[in-house]
């Protein structure tokens, strides 16, 4: 075969010709500086039969070069940067700044009591009120937070996790009273419970019944919003907490697997959700591995939707995914180092093939950053999208010796961490005896020994250091913000109407204790009625149990 | 909280004063001279009334979860209750990770739940050396019941067996080797056999393989620790036993039998340190080491 | 040969656990025996998980900048249990100006991002000598 091979034709003339006739690139040609052509898609002489099976071409099976048949040349990644803010009308301001920049989607980061199910009032939220991200009670607060702005034209990202149903009920019916119909509204909720347990531990309900208000979600989005993406599946937390790039990449699809299962087994099609789930990975500093990291999993996630699930359609086994730069990597000591740091991992992102990015800021480890290092992180993006040519050409480390063999054994070493979770009877029940939490736990304490006995340079940490004041940035939220928050709620629980609010809940708790009620209706209905995310999570708390952590 | 006297510490313990109650369990652990004199202290009369359960098990069948469900039952009928978690020392490090408390803290704030987290320091086994102590502060202390988590991997059920009153072993599918368990004849030393996560595939094959090893078929019982479903059933037989235990004055031969066997562990344990010490302070060279064993031995028990 | 018993704790609600569980598995491999009590911890809990395992010392680790209010809460629950005798050491995203609050409120040391393992199990062992000697 050569490069006049059928299947290459067949590419050409099905997907490219149909993305190029919908999306036309950005240049009507892409030259080095001379005049030199860069090619779209650069080849190896021979198109074999190994090339298809491992590599294939971009926007085709097994999608190793990317899911889109021109990728940046169409389009740049989006560039989605953001932050948190303590109060939901400090947000609104700056949301309102953001749209009026020109910027279309919102990211919404919310305070921990937020994310576990405590209203502001709550004694385990002493002193977590607004501190990393904005703090939501009720239906007021949400409608605060997007006061004038138009939820048909612009699209919200919110992490939000074990309450997603609540917080997602709560932007539908702002959206409602907008006169916006929830099949308009777009977003994402992050709502990945599985990687809570094991990594970032905003949990609250044991994993079963977590499962459950997460199909629940998907069902009623699949008829009621459609637009809306109904999960993020997240490896970015599981490489965090100290996992290898393997194991971010097998726990993270090994989750992806579980939803997958539960939803069908809950009596979905699979056609139905999976063009809604989308992917969300870290990006660290080994710069190829990373890159191989993000080629295996594009492949690994669709060879095993085709194979366990005969997936047919691409849109099913496509992995999507938005990238974060690793907060981890970053240093209190010479913090301008860490713009260095971020720019590598930024370029692995973009070189794997990424949908999305968020530069993490040089001080953002530390504290909520400051606005210049804000910019200097977006810019970061830019210079890697305009200036370094690498969005030119289509996956360019394709066909390195190095970089393809460091792509088979990602892909495999994942492989068999998933067989391994498999033979233990699958995610929850690794959940259960700590396989993965094990895994990722020695991982971490095996990089952490590394830097402590200089094995692993970590310039300006173990080496290359300076005398400085080591000084971590002040992260000052307002003390006050957490007393007027409480204020605000006692004021909204006296003003709404009780009995109703109380009849809400009680339908909610009868939905909740019967296994085949969908709760999404029942959670609306009571979020109608200012009910509070404290008062709604209690009531499933008192059906489904509270998760304790493992053991250890 | 400094220097107390032993008798001003027995007397806060058995007014069940938290710390009291800790710092007699760490004397006593330490091998102190005021450990020493605070045991002979402790009222008989609420040792005598206490029940010891051993809850044994391989790791991660259930066995906090199961002591977590055990503590909520004693406390809806309001008994006061000690917990005696054991996790091994590391032979090299001689460090320890305890971690057992994460499964035990919905009652974190109550003050009659006594937790106690304990590390094998050496002891092999499976129990440490200071548990039989602990058990008694505890009880000392007004612990109705004392339930002590030792993890059981093979053979070491049989000491926490011997030094607790009731003996649970705890089973879950695709947990430890119950063909092992079975070699290892754990099933006739222990009182009931519990097969936890009965909510799991293989609960059922595991209940009837095991149920052929069994002295009579009320041995067994089947529980979902982490829905408390089966455990009130679980308490209510546990109770039952001891009553029967003691009706039949089976309970006091028992701990008769605990207590000789207590003795023999620390006689051992004392023994060898300064026996160790002996040996290294002579300078016995040139002779046999079963030759100079004999004689050093002949010296204290003579033959 | 002294036995050091230490509590890890999480207070507050953030579930980033890598830096405790790192400490707790550092000073384990340092000869103490550790006790951790997992996340989402309160102050009082923590305080009375203290007083009934005997630690001669408490470790504290937040990232989510609820340091100032749970440390000191801490130092609180510990006083009312009578165990001011107790030391606490934190750890965690901690400005440079909350280290001095937090050591004029009573916590005895203070780690930041970047503490070598080394100099913290040097504190911890300096804390727990001081509390055992206090004992006796
Ligand atoms: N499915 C199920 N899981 C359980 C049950 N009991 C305990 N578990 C889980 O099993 C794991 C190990 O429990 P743990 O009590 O720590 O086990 P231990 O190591 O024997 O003390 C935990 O994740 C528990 O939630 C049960 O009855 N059913
Ligand atoms: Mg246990």
């Amino acid at each position: 075969m050569s490069k006049k091979d059928p299947s290459l034709q067949g590419w050409q003339d099905n997907e490219l010709a149909r993305t190029l006739a919908r999306f036309p690139e950005r240049k009507d040609k892409f030259t080095c500086h001379g005049g030199r052509t860069v090619e779209r898609l650069a080849l190896p002489e021979e198109v074999d039969q190994e090339y298809l099976d491992k590599l294939g071409f971009p926007g085709r099976y097994p999608y190793t070069r990317g899911v889109q048949p021109t990728m940046y040349r169409g389009r740049f990644w989006t560039m989605r940067q953001y932050a948190g803010f303590s109060t939901a009308a400090a947000s609104n301001e700056r949301y309102r700044y953001l749209l009026e920049q020109g910027q279309t989607g919102l990211s919404v980061a919310f305070d921990l009591p937020t994310q576990i199910g405590y209203d502001s009032d709550d004694p385990m939220s002493l002193g977590e009120v607004g501190k990393v991200g904005v703090a939501i009670d009720t239906l007021a607060d949400m409608e605060t937070l997007f006061d004038q702005i138009p939820l048909d034209k612009i699209s919200t990202s919110m992490t939000i996790n074990s309450p997603a149903m609540v917080l997602l009920a709560m932007y539908i019916v702002v959206a409602e009273k907008q006169g916006v119909s929830a099949d308009q509204i777009q977003g994402t909720i992050q709502n990945d419970i599985l990687k809570e347990y094991v990594a970032r531990g905003t949990y609250i309900f044991p994993p079963q019944p977590s499962l459950r208000l997460i199909t629940n979600i998907f069902q009623w989005c699949s008829t009621n919003a459609p637009k809306f993406n109904t999960i993020s599946i997240s490896g970015y937390h599981i490489r965090e907490a100290g996992s290898t790039a393997a194991q971010e990449v097998a726990f993270t699809l090994a989750n992806g697997l579980t939803y997958v299962q539960t939803a069908l087994d809950a009596g979905l099609a699979l056609d139905d959700f999976t063009p809604r789930l989308a992917f969300f990975f870290n990006a660290s500093s080994n710069l190829l591995e990373e890159v191989a990291k993000f080629r295996a999993a594009r492949r690994l996630w669709a060879k095993l939707m085709k194979e366990r699930f005969q997936a047919k359609k691409p849109a099913t086994m496509m992995l999507r995914f938005h990238t974060q730069t690793a907060g981890n990597t970053l240093t209190a000591q010479q913090v301008d180092n860490n713009i260095i740091r971020v720019t590598l991992q930024a370029l692995a992102a973009v070189l794997g093939g990424t949908q999305s990015l968020h530069t993490n800021s040089r001080d953002e480890a530390l504290s909520l950053p400051t606005e210049a290092s804000v910019r200097t992180a977006l810019r970061t993006q830019q210079v890697i999208a305009h200036e370094s040519g690498v969005a030119d050409t289509v996956d360019p480390l394709a066909g390195s010796w190095y970089v393809e063999q460091l792509t088979d054994a990602v892909e495999q070493e994942a492989m068999q961490l998933i067989e391994r979770v498999d033979e233990f009877g699958g995610v929850v029940a690794c959940i259960e005896n700590g396989f993965i939490a094990g895994q990722i736990e020695d991982a971490a304490y095996q990089y952490q020994q590394e830097i402590e006995s200089g094995e692993r340079v970590i310039v300006g940490v173990n080496e290359f250091q300076v005398d400085e004041d080591v000084e971590v940035p002040v992260m000052r939220i307002d003390p006050a913000v957490e007393d007027e928050q409480v204020h605000q709620l006692k004021q909204v629980k006296a003003e709404r109407d009780q009995e109703a609010g109380q009849q809400c809940l009680s339908d909610l708790e009868t939905a909740a204790r019967s296994e085949s009620a969908n709760l999404m209706e029942p959670v609306l209905n009571a979020v109608r009625c200012y009910c509070s995310l404290g008062e709604i999570c209690n009531v499933l708390r008192g059906v489904f149990g509270e998760y304790r952590g493992r053991a250890w | 909280m400094s220097s107390l006297q032993p008798a001003q510490l027995v007397e806060q313990l058995h007014r069940g004063d938290p710390r009291s109650v800790a710092r007699a369990i760490s004397l006593v652990e330490d091998q102190s001279d005021v450990g020493a004199s605070i045991m002979q202290g402790l009222d008989q009369q609420r040792l005598d009334e206490a029940l010891t359960v051993g809850i044994t098990g391989p790791p991660g069948a259930g066995k906090s979860t199961l002591t977590g469900a055990l503590i909520h039952h004693l406390r809806q009928q309001k008994i006061r209750v000690g917990i005696i978690a054991v996790d091994p020392s590391s032979p090299l490090t001689h460090g320890a990770l305890l971690g057992d408390r994460i499964r035990m803290m919905d009652h974190a704030l109550d003050q009659d739940v006594v937790v106690r987290s304990m590390a094998t320091r050496g002891r092999l086994g499976g129990v440490c050396a200071a548990a039989g102590a602990a058990m008694r502060i505890m009880a000392a202390s007004g612990c109705r019941v004392i339930l002590v988590e030792t993890v059981g991997i093979g053979q070491s059920e049989m000491d926490i067996a011997s030094l607790a009153d009731i003996t649970v072993l705890v089973l879950a599918p695709g947990f430890g080797d119950e063909i092992q368990a079975m070699k290892a004849g754990i099933l006739e030393v222990v009182d009931l056999l519990v097969i936890n996560k009965a909510d799991m595939p293989g609960a059922q094959k595991l209940l009837f393989d095991l149920g052929k090893g069994l002295r009579a078929s009320d041995q067994v019982l089947q529980t979902c620790a982490s829905e408390k479903q089966g455990t009130a059933d679980l308490l209510t037989r546990l109770l039952s036993l001891e009553k029967m235990l003691r009706q039949e004055q089976k309970l006091q031969q028992r701990r008769l039998c605990s207590l000789r066997q207590e003795t023999v562990d620390w006689s051992l344990e004392l023994f060898k340190k300064r026996l160790t010490a002996l040996v290294h302070a002579q300078h016995c060279t040139g002779i046999d080491p079963r030759v100079a064993a004999e004689q050093l031995l002949n010296r204290v028990i003579p033959g | 040969m002294e036995v050091y018993r230490v509590l890890i704790a999480k207070p507050g609600l953030d579930g980033h656990d890598r830096g405790a569980k790192f400490i707790a598995r550092a000073l384990r491999d340092a000869g103490f025996e550790v006790i951790y009590t997992g996340i989402r911890r309160t102050p009082n809990e923590i305080a009375a998980s203290a007083v009934q395992e005997d630690v001669a010392a408490v470790g504290l680790s937040s990232m989510s900048g609820a340091h100032a209010r749970l440390f000191p809460a801490v130092l609180a629950s510990l006083r009312q249990a009578g165990a001011a005798d107790i030391p606490v050491l934190g750890g965690g995203i901690i400005p440079a100006e909350d280290i001095t609050l937090l050591q004029e409120a009573g916590i005895c040391s203070v780690f930041t991002p970047g503490t070598p393992a080394q100099a913290i199990i040097k504190a911890f062992k300096d804390a727990c000598q001081q509390q055992h000697q206090h004992r006796n």
